[in-house]
Order: C-alpha cells, then sequence, then structure tokens
C-alpha cells in the first residue's frame, strides 16, 4: 500500500506492519423500569434477591411476556443507529447450564433479530469514519455469581436475571484503540440521546465483547479472530485490543498461527488469556421459544417511535457549525454528551456563542475534569457562566481577572457581579484615571520611552504590563493599548 | 336416590344448587371413596381435610351462582397449585410447594369447586401409560392388570373409579383422549390457545394444552366452559369468544359434513375397531350428517415429527430442574457434579430418554435435518386439516389404534408405546380442538373410544357431534369396584 495514512494504527515486527482488525459486540442495558419478560423491578444495587419475580427464578410453569416499553427502546435505538428495524423478528432460546442462568437458557434473539443494519459516523481527526452496524438484537441478562463471599459456595444474586439487554454488533470496520474509544462514546451518547440506555459502565450497564484480528497491511483477507469477553470500560478494551493485537503478531511472526478462541482480559496482569477453544465452544443448541410468539408490529408503531426521536449528535453537530459558526472540533465536543449541548445551548441564550464555547470547553471542562464530576454536577450554573461571559463582553472584566472569579465561582455558585462587587474586581475602563497610570508609568521610565522612540517596538508590553501592575490587575487592557499607543505615537 | 358418587358433573351442581345435598355430603363421599380406592394408586397427594374444611364454608355462605357450587375436584398433579405440593410425578419435584396457582385451576376454584388432591400422571406427562411416574404406576378400574392410560392416567382412573366427579387433564400428544378412551370416559383437547399454560409444569410448550376429563359430554362442555380463558400471562393465549358451551349445547349435527380420512386406517388395527369406527358412521349418519371421505396425506409423518419436536421442546424446558432453586438436589463436588447427580437422580428413564433426543435433535448440525424438517412438516400437516375443513365440519377417527394394554407390556419397548399415540399427535401439531368419547367395548370388555376433530375454536361443533353420538352409542361403564376391599 502506498498511501498509508501516518495516523493509522499499525504493528510492525520484522520489518513488517500488520493492521489490527476489530468488531465489537456491546451489550446495552435497555433504560426501562422493568424487565424485559416480567414486571421486576431493574434498579442497579438493591439488596440481592430484592427484584425477582417467580418467572425470573423459572419456576415450573411460569412464562414469559414480552414488555412492550423495552421493544419500543430497542426501535428507538435502531432508528437512531440509521439502521432496519425489522417489523417481524423472533425471539430464540439459547441453551446453557450455569447457576445464575434459572431458565436453563437465555431468551434472546438468534437469525431474526429486531434491528438489522445501520451505522455509526466517527469524528476522526483525519475526518468522518462511518462503522457498519450488523444487527441489534433483544436479549435477557443473566444473573449474577458471586463467588467470593463465601470460602466454599458461590452465592448467586438473580436481581439482574432477565434485564433486558440490547445487543449491538458492529461490522469488523474498527482498526485502532483509539477507534474503538471514539465508537463507543458515540454509541453511548446516541443512546443517551435517545433515553435508550445510559451508558454507565461502572453499573455494567455497557459491556462489550471485544473481537480482534490483525492482518499484514495490505492484504484484504481477515485474519483469525479470538473473541475477548466482557470488558467493561473502554481503558480495559484498548488495553486488551493492544495486548491481543500484539500477541497475534507476535505468534504469526514466530511461525504459529492463531486459533479462534475465547480469551478473557485479566485487568491485574493486563493480558488475554484463552478461556475456550473453537472446539470447547457451547453448542447453544438455538430454537424459537415456544412461549413466545415472533414479534410483530406494523408501521404506525415505528413511525409514533419516529416522532420520538430527539435531535441526535450528529444532525446537532451540523446545526452548531452552521448556526453558531462553530469549528468541527468545537462543534464535536460540545454535542458528544447530551447534557453538555444542553448546557451549551442555555449559556449562548444570553450570552456570546464564541466566548461560551470557549470558557465551556476549556475552564468548565478543566474544573470537571479535575473534580471527577458531569456536566450536570457543575458547580457552575449555565446561568452564572453566562453572566461572567456577559461581565467579559460588556467590558466590566478581563479575560484575566475572569479566571480569578471563576475560580471562587468553582467553590461557590455565585452571581460573578456580586463576587465582582465584593472583591472590587471591576475592570478600571475611565481614560481619563487610566492616563492619569500610563503617564505616571512613562515619566518614571524616561529612557526606556526614548529606546522605544528610536525604534525598539519590543518595549510596548513592558508599557502594558507596567501600567497593568500600576492598576493592581484591573485596567481594562484594550483601553490601555489606545492611550499607550496614542502617547508614545502621538 | 342414585349414589352421589354417580351423579354427573351437572347433576351434582344441579342438586346442591337446588339443596338436595350439600357440598359437605358431596365431598365427604368423594374422600371416603378415594380413602378406600388407594390400590389403584391414583392421588399423589390428598387434600381431603382441608376440601371438608371448604366445602363446609361453602354450605355455611353458599354462592349458587358458581358454575360448580362446591364440587370436589381431584386434578392433575401438572397443575401448580397455591400451598399444596406440586409434582409433575417426578422425583426432582418431589417436595415442591408453589406459591402460586394455575390459571386453569384457578378458575375452577373461582366457578366454586374445591381441591380434592393432585392426581397420578406419567412423568412431566411423558408417557402413555401412567407407568413412568416416580410415584408408582397407576391402575385402570377396568382390571386390575391394565394400564389406564397416559399421560393423565391417574385422572382418567380416579374418573372411571368414581374418586372425582369429573378432572383435568393435559395433553401434548394425547394425554386426555387416549386415556379417557382406555377408561371409557369423555375427554376433549382444546384448540391451542384456548385454556391457559400458565402455572402447569411445561412439557412441549407449542402442543401443550389443558382439557377436561368427564363422564359425559354435557359435563364436558361445562367443565371447559370453566376452564377456557384469555390470560395475558401466557402469550400464546388466544382471545376469541368463547360461547357458553353447556348452554349451546345441542344433539342437532343435520346437514354436517363429517370427514373419513383414509390414512387412519393403519396396518394391524384391530377389527373391532375398524367395526367401531364403521358404527360412528352410521351413528352420525342416523342423526343427518353427511360421511365424505378425505385424505390427510401426510399422516404417516406425523408421530416421527411429533417425537422430534416433543422432546426438543422438553430438553430445554426441563433445564430449569438443575438442583440451584428449588426441588431435588444431589450434593456434588462442584456445580457441574452437582447438576449431573441431581439430574440423574431426579429424572426417570423416559424423561431422559427424551432429554436426550430433543437434545440431540437441536445439536448444531443436525438441528436442519431433524428439528428444522420436523417443523416443515408440522406445517404440511396442518396444511392438511386446512384443505379437509374446506370440505368437512368436522372429522372423525378411532382415538387409539389398540384398546389398553397390560402393566408392563409396552415398557421395554419405547416406540410401539409411542405408537398408541398415532391418532391423537396429529392434532396437537396442528393445533386442533378433539374430542375422545367412548364408543364401544373389545372382545375382552375394554373400552374403545372415537375422536373427533374439529376446526380451530370449535370445541362446540365438536361438542355437539359427541354429544349426538353419545345419545346414539348409549355407553355403560360397568366397574365392580374389585379394588375395594
Amino acid at each position: 500500500m502506498d498511501q498509508v495514512n501516518k495516523d493509522q494504527y499499525l504493528i510492525e515486527k520484522n520489518g513488517k506492519q500488520y493492521e489490527v482488525v476489530i468488531g465489537l459486540e456491546v451489550h446495552a442495558q435497555v433504560l426501562s423500569d422493568s424487565k424485559l419478560f416480567s414486571s421486576s423491578a431493574t434498579k442497579f444495587g438493591s439488596e440481592p434477591n430484592t427484584q425477582v419475580s417467580l418467572v425470573d427464578a423459572a419456576f415450573p410453569g411460569m412464562l414469559p411476556v414480552i414488555n412492550e416499553f423495552c421493544v419500543k427502546q430497542a426501535v428507538k435505538t435502531g432508528i437512531g443507529l440509521n439502521a432496519k428495524i425489522n417489523k417481524k423478528s423472533i425471539f430464540d432460546r439459547k441453551n446453557y447450564f450455569y447457576a445464575d442462568l434459572p431458565q436453563g437458557y437465555q431468551i434472546s434473539q438468534y437469525k431474526d433479530p429486531i434491528v438489522g443494519e445501520g451505522s455509526v459516523v466517527l469524528d476522526l481527526p483525519s475526518g468522518p469514519k462511518t462503522i457498519g452496524i450488523e444487527r441489534l438484537h433483544l436479549e435477557q441478562d443473566a444473573g449474577k455469581s458471586i463467588h467470593d463471599i463465601d470460602p466454599s459456595s458461590t452465592l448467586v444474586d438473580l436481581n439482574r436475571s432477565g434485564v433486558a439487554l440490547m445487543e449491538i454488533v458492529s461490522k469488523p470496520d474498527l482498526r485502532s484503540p483509539e477507534e474503538v474509544n471514539l465508537y463507543i462514546k458515540k454509541l453511548r451518547s446516541i443512546m443517551r440521546y435517545l433515553g435508550t440506555c445510559d451508558g454507565n459502565m461502572q453499573e455494567g450497564s455497557l459491556r462489550a465483547d471485544v473481537n480482534v484480528s490483525v492482518r499484514k497491511v495490505g492484504s484484504d483477507k481477515f485474519g483469525t479472530r479470538c473473541e475477548i469477553k466482557n470488558v467493561n470500560s473502554i481503558k480495559f478494551m484498548q488495553m486488551a485490543i493492544e495486548y491481543e493485537a500484539n500477541r497475534q503478531v507476535e505468534l504469526i511472526e514466530e511461525g504459529g498461527s492463531i486459533d479462534q478462541e475465547t480469551r478473557l482480559f485479566d485487568t491485574k496482569k493486563n493480558q488475554t488469556r484463552s478461556m475456550r477453544s473453537k472446539e470447547d465452544a457451547h453448542d447453544y443448541r438455538y430454537f424459537p421459544d415456544p412461549d413466545l410468539l415472533p414479534l410483530e408490529f406494523d408501521d404506525k408503531f415505528i413511525e409514533t417511535i419516529k416522532k420520538e426521536i430527539p435531535e441526535l449528535p450528529d444532525q446537532k453537530k451540523i446545526r452548531f457549525i452552521e448556526k453558531f459558526k462553530l469549528s468541527p472540533y468545537e462543534a464535536t465536543i460540545l454535542v458528544s454528551d447530551l447534557e453538555t449541548s444542553k448546557f451549551f445551548e442555555k449559556v449562548i441564550e444570553k450570552s456570546d456563542v464564541k466566548l461560551s464555547a470557549n470558557w465551556i470547553t476549556g475552564e468548565l471542562f478543566a474544573l470537571l475534569n479535575e473534580k471527577n464530576l458531569e456536566i450536570s454536577q457543575s458547580p457552575i450554573s449555565s446561568e452564572n457562566l453566562s453572566k461572567l461571559i456577559n461581565l467579559i463582553s460588556d467590558g466590566t472584566i478581563s479575560g484575566k481577572i475572569a479566571k480569578t472569579i471563576f475560580e471562587i465561582m468553582s467553590k461557590e455558585d455565585k452571581d460573578p457581579s456580586i463576587i465582582v462587587e465584593e472583591k472590587g474586581l471591576k475592570q478600571e475602563s475611565d481614560p481619563k484615571a487610566l492616563e492619569t497610570l500610563i503617564q505616571k508609568v512613562l515619566s518614571s521610565n524616561e529612557d526606556k520611552v526614548k529606546q522605544y522612540k528610536s525604534g525598539k517596538d519590543k518595549l510596548f508590553g513592558f508599557f502594558v504590563g507596567q501600567v497593568m501592575k500600576e492598576s493592581k490587575g484591573k485596567g481594562n487592557p484594550q483601553l490601555i493599548n489606545k492611550i499607550l499607543k496614542e502617547k508614545l505615537n502621538g | 336416590m342414585t349414589d352421589v358418587i354417580d351423579l354427573t358433573l351437572n347433576e351434582l351442581a344441579n342438586k346442591i344448587k337446588s339443596k338436595e345435598i350439600s357440598s359437605t355430603e358431596v365431598t365427604s363421599a368423594y374422600v371416603d371413596r378415594s380413602k378406600s380406592s388407594k390400590k389403584l394408586n391414583t392421588y399423589v397427594e390428598e387434600t381431603f381435610e382441608q376440601a371438608i374444611k371448604v366445602a363446609k364454608k361453602f354450605d355455611s355462605k353458599p354462592d349458587f351462582e358458581k358454575k360448580l357450587p362446591g364440587i370436589p375436584l381431584a386434578v392433575k398433579d401438572l397443575f401448580c397449585t397455591h400451598n399444596v405440593r406440586t409434582t409433575a410425578s417426578s422425583k426432582i419435584l418431589k417436595n415442591f410447594i408453589p406459591s402460586y396457582e394455575s390459571t386453569v385451576t384457578q378458575n375452577l376454584w373461582d366457578a366454586g369447586a374445591i381441591l380434592l388432591g393432585k392426581l397420578n400422571c406419567d412423568e412431566f406427562a411423558m408417557g402413555s401409560s401412567n407407568e413412568t411416574s416416580y410415584f408408582g404406576n397407576v391402575i385402570s378400574p377396568i382390571d386390575n392388570n391394565l394400564v389406564p392410560g397416559g399421560s393423565s392416567g391417574g385422572s382418567a382412573s380416579a374418573l372411571a373409579a368414581k374418586l372425582t366427579p369429573a378432572t383435568i387433564g393435559t395433553d401434548t400428544g394425547g394425554s386426555i383422549r387416549q386415556p379417557a378412551s382406555f377408561t371409557g370416559t369423555v375427554g376433549l383437547k382444546p384448540t391451542y390457545g384456548s385454556c391457559s399454560r400458565y402455572g402447569i409444569v411445561a412439557f412441549a410448550s407449542s402442543l401443550d394444552q389443558a382439557g377436561p376429563m368427564t363422564k359425559n359430554v354435557k359435563d364436558c362442555a361445562l367443565l371447559l366452559e370453566v376452564m377456557s380463558s384469555f390470560d395475558q400471562k401466557d402469550s400464546t393465549s388466544i382471545d376469541f369468544k368463547r360461547p357458553n358451551y353447556s348452554l349451546e349445547l345441542n344433539n342437532n349435527i343435520k346437514g354436517k359434513k363429517i370427514g373419513i380420512p383414509k390414512e387412519y386406517r393403519v396396518d394391524g388395527m384391530p377389527t373391532e375397531i375398524e367395526k367401531l369406527w364403521e358404527k360412528g358412521k352410521e351413528f352420525l349418519k342416523e342423526c343427518g350428517a353427511e360421511i365424505v371421505d378425505i385424505s390427510l396425506p401426510h399422516t404417516n409423518y406425523a408421530l416421527p415429527t411429533y417425537y422430534i419436536v416433543a422432546p426438543a421442546e422438553a430438553s430445554s424446558n426441563l433445564a430449569r430442574y438443575d438442583g440451584v432453586k428449588y426441588g431435588f438436589r444431589a450434593e456434588g463436588e462442584n456445580l457441574i457434579d452437582m447438576y449431573e447427580k441431581t439430574r440423574s437422580q431426579g429424572f426417570g428413564d423416559e424423561v431422559k430418554r427424551r432429554i436426550m433426543i430433543g437434545t440431540y435433535v437441536l445439536s448444531s448440525g443436525y438441528y436442519d435435518a431433524y428439528y428444522l424438517k420436523a417443523q416443515k412438516v408440522r406445517m404440511l400437516i396442518k396444511n392438511d386439516f386446512d384443505e379437509a375443513f374446506n370440505k368437512v365440519d368436522a372429522i372423525l377417527t378411532p382415538s387409539t389404534p389398540s384398546s389398553a394394554f397390560k402393566i408392563g407390556d409396552k415398557t421395554d419397548d419405547p416406540v410401539s408405546m409411542y405408537l398408541n399415540d398415532i391418532f391423537t399427535v396429529p392434532v396437537n401439531l396442528a393445533g386442533l380442538p378433539g374430542i375422545s368419547i367412548p364408543a364401544g367395548l373389545d372382545k375382552n370388555k375394554y373400552p374403545l373410544g372415537l375422536q373427533i376433530i374439529g376446526k380451530p375454536f370449535d370445541e362446540q361443533g365438536i361438542l355437539n357431534i359427541a354429544y349426538s353420538m353419545e345419545e346414539k352409542i348409549n355407553f355403560k361403564l360397568n366397574i365392580n369396584d374389585w379394588w375395594i376391599k
């Protein structure tokens, strides 16, 4: 390949370059108060086995009944992924034995998923890249086996048993850990906009199986893939991919071959290790669940849901660029999270767009990052940030003073104009007062004035600094510049 | 006055309503007779004391508006009953006490009926002779060495022996109609989706249906009317207007076209069954019905299809009995060991056989050849019936290819056991209603039944045909109470 993009993620070994091919199976918990086939609650962190119905615990004679809300959520997500919605889909049983799987099978969708092919667009530094979505299907979550409480027994918590999941399968279109990062974030952003998944990875609402293979640059044939099961943070996904891709390249370069297998990522050792080989793979004996009829709905059902679809990140980004003249970079950042975009739109209701974008993506993001907060938990309200920006715009304070005030606001969410009053931070914008200060500086630095006039232009900054110092930082920088220029050049 | 135990369900209801007899009298009579009939091994759980208590309570404040006012009923032990042990006649559930009630039994209690106890059946309803029960085989009151049929063998035996005035069973491949035929009683399998499956221990979900087993057709209509309901807790339950079957029951079948499928004339069928079938046709003609020869070309494939579909579903349905949550558990070294020991010890041979067949036919590499193909054949069988029902209103066949057989006769030969379901299985595969009525006796004086198969949701139609034939046949079951000391 002649034109290798230098941003491309490649692994070099023995002078050969390898490309990494990644596909993800994301398990996203459907945002719903009740489970996929029962009316049990789904609240996270409840006492073990307090959200379990007879259906969830698979008592004899119990039957699943589909939760229509979960179906709507899946269709909504499908629309958000620009995907084909299948008006008829089928629930199948995936049979296997495990202590936290009460039925002895998981109700899932196998051959006929509710959502077919779709796509997600990633904003890469080099430009947009479309990642194909293979399918989205609905399935039940299993319960949780707890091995570390009792030394001799495994304890089982069935609160999660039967909770609705959407499995979103991507095409093998991802090529680097960074693309995986952007893909997960984009997917999460879309689902949060739609209100179909809270995307909370700490609580396990979003997890992924990662399929990794490598191939020599220029090859159009996929290598043998390994599946890394159930990785629950973006960081771990990236670490697992890096480890796994390098392992595969080394193995190939040593003359070995890759076995198709399922692997686990050990977060302590930062390694993947074999869990089971292809030969040991389960035979899940999928077949249509005879307790459930095929899931069917009409165009009207889809149309009704379409009307509930809000403006999604990609559309919002275009609007921000066109309407507010933001750069694509700024727009991407501001729309990536629904709450951030709302915060931004709130601030610009009364404030300058450019300044608002700068302050939110700059100072505010730094603050949130430092305190590890979501924007919804921001210590500074959108109203007060807007007021602060307006104080800059109308010349009441300088940008520099604004940073000082921002610092104070981060500890106490207060009207910035009150802080300006209390601390006496109002900008000095009276030309007469400034002229007096300037005169004082020029008189006490006559030698420098001479040097300036004889051509040493750089000294201008020195004079500005001296005047600022005299004004105790409160002098209006634009005015100081203007008057100084008149005095020195006049 | 006739003995209480000789009264039909309708007669009992009327006599209780007219205060000729009390619920307590009726209940006590059945309890007494049941107590002295242990030899038949029909009950796996008795709730006699509780039943008498409830009967007394009913009598103290009777509600004569109910359809089954204070009438005691024993039911197949496949129906989950609140606070009453429910075993499916399996060791794996031998100590299982549900905290819930099946919809069908709830409908009975809501209509005023009183639970007498739980009746023996084949383990998980898998069997045609009631010999696979963990609690031992059931003996037919017809003869002391005879099976009552299965899987609702305890129900059929108890009904024929007059230990319950009527009963309910479940029918996956003939489990109501075959034992009814063997014991000279009436049994109806409703259209799939008529009776809720909620709370019934599942065998094969796409085939299982609960239905009434009664002394006569009129009782059958009454009991079906009470059992059948639309239930949102069962996704396969169908919301259709359910007729008042007993009120609309009549013997006017003039002009009805009844199909006789040529494929049901199987090799080696006893001539007495052939004759019985002929007699049935004559009776129908006498009633003014028209006999039409029809063909159901895929009949031959019904049994193999059934023995793929039913075990496949069963293998998955029975996965939940793993020793983890409830029921029997054998201790093991680890999880897998516990599973193996629990299921090896907890299930009987026939259940294991079907789990193995089902697991096999669903396995990757075999799925297409077996399960998928069976589903396609199932569709062809259904199409056969659809086509036939373009020409006829109902279909008449024998219920079984033979009369009741001896205990132990077929236990070593599963295939010959399976062949017993040859006339009943196609009806389940097509989801149709079918009723078996007693039609005569063979040379050993063992009852034989005829089956009437109807269009979907036309229970009323087949009940009316059965009602007309019943009058003509005038079948009398003579049982001499040999098992009572």
